[in-house]
């Protein structure tokens, strides 16, 4: 299949039509709208559900309907959308039943603005809903991954009978690049066998998440946290770009790992032995591959567009071995490669570890 | 190598469009490309501007600070990127709507009277591509073909009687700097 340019949102949505899903639900909000808009104009065409909720409460939960029926049901929003959806999610996620959700990341908090952002880490990562649970977070860098991440989603949630979070930010949603897209596959064609869509014929099925005892909810619990440890040892995805004679790691996600890579080459013409850990599954963090880079490396520097979510993450993985420094842009300000570059740089020559630009604008603490 | 171009004027004037049939022509000439667009809240009247990097391996950074070459079509364009452009890097400036000399000496500055080029060509909607066509006889990336052929297939349906004026442009912005002997590289 030839390779064609494709907007991130409108790439992400052909993705999902060929990975086969039966139903859309959403609400529209910048910038993820076009994910939305595409999947209005597709998804009737091709006698699948299409339906713009009246909010993206409405939206969450008719994704939980359609996926206790067996249906293979997502929605997309953007950072206060899926705030809204939180209740949903812990819904879908006691009821152990499969959807998938992309979330393209904007600044926070509150309104905040329509510009890129990794804000929602921890909101993604730790729960993303009230209860003891985690969704499965993918974290694409280029737009071939999104999609082939996207690609991959449905079979993962359905699996393992869990949310999987598709975590873009609107710079990939929003930018073109060559994609090579995957065949079209149809909408298996049969139902899960606990899925409930009339009982004629077998015993009745029940899905709920509320279990007034005590001792039954622990139950479930446990086989939730069962499944979740499953997940984690099966699902840690990450790329590794230049470390193997590096003295220096970058850790970064997304959009920022890409810009990362940039940075890294910068600083390895500049004399400094660089190297970039991307993890790609954000929950399961791949905290083991990180940890065994971290005996070889002199510094390690964390880029987010955030005030430091994920360099918790890092900083359980590093241990104390190596010091720890971070660069952090917020508000929808995306970090250039050069500002990236010079960080690196900067930890190589001075190997000290201090705030010593004295630049209010990077948040750099001192570990 | 990858080069990087930002293409910034007023919203309306078709700096993202200029952005996407670079991009087209690029991936179809068998680069990597990425294409990234300023998509806040001037996009509703302000200035807009994109930004295309072109390479052969796969892009990093879709964003940069330093472009290789800004096509700007408008004062506040000039006034925002003339200080950004990379050392040795190439500004190209619509002479109808910006009337200052640059300040720079270490760039390459070229006045394009893209305004005229365009209105010649039949409409003012065009000089997006003729300072296409002028970039492109200055900094070889793509052939003029390859974005002859990314209008083709790209120009929205509404405007398909722009086609062969925005064919026109293209190389009419082209033969403007070949006829100003400006060295190529």
């Amino acid at each position: 299949m030839a390779r064609a340019l494709w907007k991130g949102n409108e790439a992400l949505a052909e993705a999902a039509i060929r990975a086969g899903v039966d139903a859309f639900f959403g609400y529209p909000i910048t910038p993820q709208t076009e994910l939305l808009e595409y999947m209005a104009r597709r998804m009737p065409e091709l006698g699948r559900v299409f339906l713009q909720a009246e909010s993206e409460i409405a939206a969450i939960n008719m994704v939980y309907g359609a996926a206790c029926a067996g249906a293979r049901a997502m929605t997309s929003s953007s950072s206060p959308g899926i705030s809204l959806m939180q209740e949903g999610l812990s819904y879908i996620a006691g009821s152990e039943v499969p959807c998938v959700v992309v979330d393209i990341m904007r600044g926070g908090p509150g309104l905040g603005n329509i510009q890129p952002s990794q804000a929602d880490y921890f909101q993604l990562t730790r729960s993303a809903g009230h209860g003891d649970f985690h969704p499965l977070v993918l974290a694409p860098a280029t737009l071939q991954e999104a999609v082939d991440l996207m690609y991959a989603s449905f079979d993962l949630a359905f699996k393992y009978r869990t949310i999987v979070i598709i975590a873009g930010d609107g710079a990939l949603g929003q930018m073109m690049e060559p994609v090579e897209m995957p065949p079209m596959r149809p909408p298996p064609p049969d139902r899960p066998d606990w899925a409930v869509f009339g009982a004629k014929g077998r015993p009745p099925r029940a899905i709920t998440s509320l279990y007034l005892d005590a001792e039954e909810l622990e139950q479930v619990n446990q086989r939730l946290q069962a499944k979740l440890k499953v997940i984690a040892a099966n699902e840690q995805r990450w790329e590794c770009y230049l470390t193997e004679d590096a003295e220096y790691l970058v850790v970064a996600f997304g959009t920022v790992a890409r810009i990362a890579k940039s940075a890294v080459r910068a600083a390895r013409a500049a004399g400094v032995r660089a190297g970039l850990f991307r993890p790609i599954s954000l929950w399961p963090y791949p905290a083991e591959a990180l940890s065994r880079l971290i005996g070889q490396m002199r510094g390690v520097l964390v880029v987010e567009m955030n005030a430091g979510q994920m360099l918790e993450d890092v900083r359980m993985a590093v241990c104390g071995r190596t010091p720890l420094r971070f660069l952090g842009r917020m508000g929808g300000v995306i970090p250039m490669p050069d500002e990236i570059a010079a960080e690196i740089v900067y930890m190589a020559r001075t190997r000290q570890h201090g705030n010593r630009h004295g630049a209010q604008r990077l948040l750099q603490f001192k570990e | 190598m990858e080069t990087s171009i930002i293409i910034s004027g007023f919203g309306g004037q078709g700096a993202l469009f200029a952005g996407q049939v670079l991009a087209h022509a690029a991936m179809e000439s068998g680069k990597e490309v990425t294409w990234i667009p300023s998509y806040g809240p001037e996009m509703r009247g302000g200035t807009a501007h994109c930004t295309v990097v072109i390479g052969d391996e796969p892009i990093g950074s879709p964003l940069v600070r330093n472009p290789h070459c800004v096509i700007a079509m408008n004062l506040p364009s000039v006034d925002k990127y003339e200080p950004l452009v990379a050392v040795g890097g190439r500004l190209l400036y619509d002479s109808t709507l910006v009337k200052r000399p640059l300040r720079r000496t270490d760039i390459l500055g070229v006045a394009i009277p893209a305004h005229d080029i365009a209105l010649r060509c039949g409409s003012q909607q065009l000089v997006n591509i003729a300072m296409l066509g002028a970039l492109l006889a200055l900094c070889p990336l793509v052939e003029l073909a390859a974005v002859e052929q990314a209008l083709r297939a790209h120009l929205p349906e509404r405007h398909a009687e722009l086609l062969r004026p925005n064919i026109l442009a293209l190389h009419a912005g082209a033969a403007y700097i070949r006829e100003q002997r400006i060295a190529v590289s």
